[in-house]
């Protein structure tokens, strides 16, 4: 009793450090054998797009071991609190630790507090647990999230990317990180439009995870036959929503029905129409 | 040299408890119990920002009363066992029952092992998946701990509340009902006076929601409050004019009687009629009064 501040990990550090996501591996372990790492299993991509007062997080649902396929339905996009969402690609078991301390960290925060932080105060906090699984990423056990959220001051969307030593570094528009991300970023280059309505934005991220699905192996597209869909969250002013099965796989069918006319998808105009 | 003063146990203990037990005394009671939906938790508090009613954990609520600083320092502390519990564990594995026993062990030491005792009082509830699984604990200055049936009042006058909350107070209450009782409770140890009149600027009110899922704990303020306090109002407007609509009937009845050849079949009837609408429980109806003659 007594101690000062409101922070779970700091408290955690304090109180028993083996828990705290990042001191897995511990300290002094020499860097692991590459082929072990290769093959736990690695969540891959995920995709974050701004919307009319809000922002849309998405992720596909592959995780793989090195050229294998790990588990078709795993969830890569979190609530992290009401206000939020998270994602993350990198090593799977590392991650979903490093996912529950934050929610843990938001939620602690906010009940000692009896406020909830700030956008940026919850940005800059997952920037030093990032930092604090350094240790860890230098092994190669690396855990990378993407944040995104409800900006209530600016009444908008925010979103915020890292790298394995932290950031966080605020992302415009649109963003996407794992390994599929190059195409991913290519595609809702084309397709993203400033202040598009929830439905558009949703839709332009699950045709974006279907781009990286076509040119990545290890990011999973729609699976029309076992019925498993991306995961996709909104965070607006009503808050954060994961949306049903039902309605993913609504804009999945939407997407896949469009390809079947054209595989590429849809196509941006190649002139300005002025 | 000289000796220090003898003071045997007993003593020293039945000081530290008279000691808290004012301290505790002093302040105003809250009121904790369960209705149709869940637990709601009500206290007398002026202020917006220094709360007696706080979240634990998804399905955990906290109140207190006594002193804020010691109170609030149990509440952090109560936070951090809950969080690093769902945390090490699942998020299911965190209970009001752990977490009643950790604080009734932190204050029992508190108190044997300290000059000064804790001067506070702790309710712990939990709501269960079914309305039959939800849980109350009161936790006393001295760490012992009592698992508590339906509703509980502790702090300040916690008899007299807790006796006028006894009354009103039955399973399967809706939550305008419930706050009602709580009302009527709190109002309890102003005993004949007139109720003061309640603004919902001087209340604290919060619910455990079992219609909500992941965190089930949410205060009921400014709008929603005040629409709480006018359901309140308007039942309790509603048995007052049943009451005297009885009164009238008795009177009526009682001009009648010489007439009647046996007036003492009519004195019984009276009896539990006019003492259960005088009470204002007829929440939900003064039903009893057409049934008065014979």
């Amino acid at each position: 009793m007594g101690r000062q501040g409101s922070s779970f990990a700091d408290f955690l550090a304090s109180y028993s450090p083996d828990l705290l996501p990042g001191r897995m591996p511990a300290p002094g372990v020499p860097a692991g054998d590459g082929q072990v790492i290769r093959d736990l299993p690695h969540a891959t991509t995920i995709v974050a797009a701004s919307c009319e007062r809000g922002v849309v997080l998405a992720g596909d649902r592959r995780a793989t071991s090195g050229s294998m396929i790990a588990k078709r339905d795993v969830d890569k996009v979190f609530r992290s609190d009401e206000y939020s969402a998270i994602g993350y690609s990198g090593t799977g078991s590392m991650g979903m630790d490093f996912i529950r301390a934050f929610q843990v960290e938001l939620e602690h925060y906010e009940k000692m507090e009896g406020r909830s932080l700030s956008l940026e105060g919850k940005a800059n906090r997952l920037a030093w647990m990032v930092r604090s699984n350094l240790a860890a990423a230098m092994q190669g056990f690396i855990v990378v999230p993407l944040f995104v959220g409800y900006d209530e001051d600016a009444d908008r969307g925010r979103i915020f990317s890292y790298d394995p030593l932290g950031g966080p570094y605020e992302e415009h528009r649109f963003f996407s990180i794992g390994s599929g991300s190059v195409f991913a970023r290519g595609s809702l280059k084309k397709l993203f439009v400033d202040d598009m309505p929830v439905r558009d934005a949703v839709l332009a991220c699950v045709q974006a995870l279907y781009d990286a699905a076509d040119d990545d192996s290890a990011t999973g597209g729609p699976d029309l036959t076992r019925r498993i869909f991306p995961v996709i969250a909104t965070v607006t002013a009503d808050g954060f929503r994961r949306l049903s099965e039902a309605e993913s796989e609504d804009y999945a069918e939407q997407v896949v029905q469009g390809r079947m006319s054209a595989p590429d998808g849809p196509q941006a105009p190649l002139r300005d129409a002025g | 040299m000289s000796m220090p003063f003898y003071v045997s146990p007993e003593q020293s203990m039945r000081d530290k408890a008279d000691y808290a037990r004012k301290g505790i005394a002093r302040g105003r009671s809250c009121v904790a119990l369960k209705y149709a939906g869940g637990i709601l938790m009500v206290a007398p508090n002026p202020s917006r920002a220094l709360h007696k009613i706080s979240e634990i954990y998804d399905r955990i609520a906290f109140a207190a009363v006594g002193r804020y600083n010691e109170y609030e320092n149990l509440r952090k502390a109560g936070v951090t066992y809950a969080d690093i519990t769902g945390y090490q564990y699942d998020r299911v594995d965190v209970t009001a029952r752990g977490i009643a026993n950790w604080y009734a062990q932190a204050l029992g030491t508190i108190f044997t092992e300290s000059n000064k005792p804790f001067e506070v009082e702790i309710v712990v509830a939990e709501i269960g998946l079914r309305a039959a699984d939800d849980q109350i604990y009161r936790i006393t200055f001295d760490g012992s701990v009592s698992d508590e049936p339906g509703f509980v009042a502790f702090g300040g006058q916690a008899e007299q509340v807790s006796a006028a909350l006894k009354e009103r107070y039955r399973e399967g209450l809706s939550l305008a009902e419930a706050f009602g009782a709580a009302l009527a409770a709190l109002a309890a140890p102003s005993n004949g006076e007139q109720r003061p009149d309640v603004v919902a600027a001087q209340l604290e009110v919060a619910v455990l929601d079992r219609a909500r899922d992941h965190r089930t704990f949410r205060r009921i303020r400014a709008a929603r409050l005040e629409e709480l306090i006018g359901e309140v109002r308007a039942a309790d407007q509603k048995a007052a004019e049943a009451a005297k609509a009885a009164e009238a009937a008795e009177a009526a009845e009682a001009a009648e009687t010489p007439a009647e050849p046996e007036p003492a079949d009519s004195e019984p009837s009276v009896g539990p009629d006019a003492s259960g609408s005088d009470r204002g429980s007829g929440l939900e109806g003064g039903g009893d009064t057409p049934s008065s003659p014979l």
